[in-house]
């Protein structure tokens, strides 16, 4: 199997080869974010998942549900994110069991951290932890390439947010309302499909608050306004 | 012991390393589909195998039996698919005859898709996985590397563009057994004639919460028509240049006779004869 390099640093010592995947690997060069609000968290993402430059799957499901308000958004190799996903899910409907209480987002973020960074030369695997649970509320976490955990109070990742940085860091408020943080997700995630070319398709957003999840779909064919489902 | 056997692989290695090319593997250069209606799922594919540009089945089978109600429709290596299907139909018949239940689609799906991640995209199978079970209707595609996609209709195989652009142009979110049929075999039959790598005769199969039905040769588009002339060569066409008659008694000279006891007959290997 072909790798594109290493992973390695280059000669100059500044340039990582990015170019991870192996050769034909299904990609979800994607648009992934997760935020804090007032009364939990939003995850959202775009829907595209490509082979090289043919769509894979145009309306990709890439927020996942591994406890019952703990969900993480996917990006890089779909096999990656997909096997470690269901790895953690697994680990957590075990933890809640036997524990009689439900898991809280940083154990299952800890869980993700060990399963990315025991692998970190076999995986491609950009994670977002984003969960509600009753100690901590909402939490943010980020888990990059490496292998390394980041609470943060937003996270945004995947190809398409390095056209939002700015977006988000003038936009970005503490403490939003529903309606606000639902806006600023959308706002954002706009913009990086727009601006990038393997983002697109539909958004999907799940909220994660006391009440537990809820989950929204915006179709591009009403300019992302109307929500759906 | 199950599995994969490995020991060649340093030897291997070697030998390509001193220039010795890898033999080729059959490879499905295929269009398979698969596309759910009211009641049930319908998965199809072309017939035409291929080693390069060579053609190496004109009508091999490329949907895959995985339990009475589960079918699997194979694209990539057609030495892994076979044998990829195989083995967790093997395990999924254990499974559920050690649980006393009816198999799942996305039990199948999930076995096939860490069965495929472990071995991290070496062994070269995609796969459409549709099957009727107790929870309902189930329609996967599960890439060699592992990952999985749920959809209500699918395509896959080097055909995958041609038959999607028949699905995104015709396909309805309720249809009939035979509007989904035909759909299927709309998209296949794209495949077919718009890629190279796919050709022949369009196979179905049928789940449905009752029955399985499969439709080997639904549709015949490129069966091959009898000959406009006869091109057997008349008597004599070869010239004669010259003429030597040997008789049996002189036959020894060049041969060795062996005569044959009393009770003792000669026997050959039967040879096929075409049609």
């Amino acid at each position: 199997m072909e790798f594109g390099t290493s992973g390695m640093l280059n000669e100059d010592g500044i340039h990582v080869d990015m170019d991870r995947l192996k050769k034909g690997e299904v990609n979800l060069g994607t648009s992934i974010m997760a935020i804090n609000f007032k009364d939990g968290v939003i995850l959202g993402a775009d829907s595209r998942t490509t082979t090289g430059a043919y769509i894979a799957n145009r309306v990709t499901d890439k927020l996942t549900q591994v406890h019952d308000t703990i969900w993480c958004c996917r990006s890089g190799s779909a096999a990656d994110t997909q096997a470690v996903a269901d790895m953690v899910h697994q680990n957590l409907g075990m933890y809640g069991i036997m524990n009689g209480r439900p898991p809280t987002t940083q154990t299952a973020a800890a869980l993700f951290q060990e399963l990315c960074y025991e692998n970190k030369d076999r995986l491609s695997a950009g994670l977002i932890i984003a969960g509600w649970d009753e100690r901590h509320g909402g939490q943010v976490y980020s888990i990059p390439l490496g292998g390394s955990l980041h609470k943060q109070s937003y996270a945004i990742g995947g190809s398409g947010s390095t056209y939002i940085y700015g977006y988000c860091d003038a936009n970005w408020k503490e403490g939003m309302d529903e309606e606000a943080a639902v806006n600023f997700v959308k706002g954002a995630l706009q913009e990086a499909i727009k601006w990038d070319g393997s983002s697109g398709g539909v958004i999907r957003m799940v909220v994660l608050t006391k009440k537990g999840a809820n989950r929204h779909l915006y179709l591009p064919d009403t300019q992302y306004a109307v929500r759906h489902e | 012991m199950p599995g994969f056997d490995f020991s060649n692989h340093t030897r291997n290695a070697a030998l390509h390393a001193r220039g010795v090319p890898l033999p080729k593997a059959t490879s499905t250069g295929t269009t398979i589909v698969g596309c759910i209606f009211d009641g049930g799922v319908v998965i199809a594919a072309d017939t035409r195998a291929t080693s390069g540009p060579i053609v190496a089945d004109k009508n091999c089978e490329k949907l895959h039996y995985i339990a009475p109600q589960i079918w699997c429709a194979g694209a990539g290596t057609a030495a892994d698919t076979e044998f990829t299907t195989a083995l967790i139909s093997s395990q999924l018949e254990l499974h559920s005859l050690s649980t006393g239940r009816k198999p799942r689609v996305v039990t199948c799906m999930t076995m096939l898709k860490q069965h495929l991640f472990r071995h991290q995209g070496h062994i070269g199978a995609y796969l459409v996985v549709a099957g009727v079970d107790p929870t309902g209707v189930g329609l996967f595609t599960v890439h060699a590397h592992g990952s999985t996609d749920k959809l209500p209709y699918v395509t896959m195989g080097s055909g995958s563009l041609a038959a999607m652009s028949v699905f995104e142009t015709q396909w309805k979110a309720t249809m009939t057994e035979q509007e989904a049929v035909t759909l299927a075999s709309n998209a296949i039959q794209a495949g077919i004639f718009n890629d190279l790598g796919s050709g022949s005769n369009v196979d179905v199969a049928i789940i449905t919460k009752d029955k399985t039905t499969l439709k080997r040769g639904y549709v015949k588009p490129n069966e091959r028509s009898k000959k406009q002339k006869s091109y057997v060569f008349k008597r004599g066409t070869t010239a004669v240049l010259n003429e030597k008659i040997i008789t049996k008694e002189e036959i020894s000279k060049y041969v060795t006779v062996h005569e044959l006891e009393g009770g003792e007959t000669a026997v050959g290997e039967k040879m096929d004869i075409d049609a």
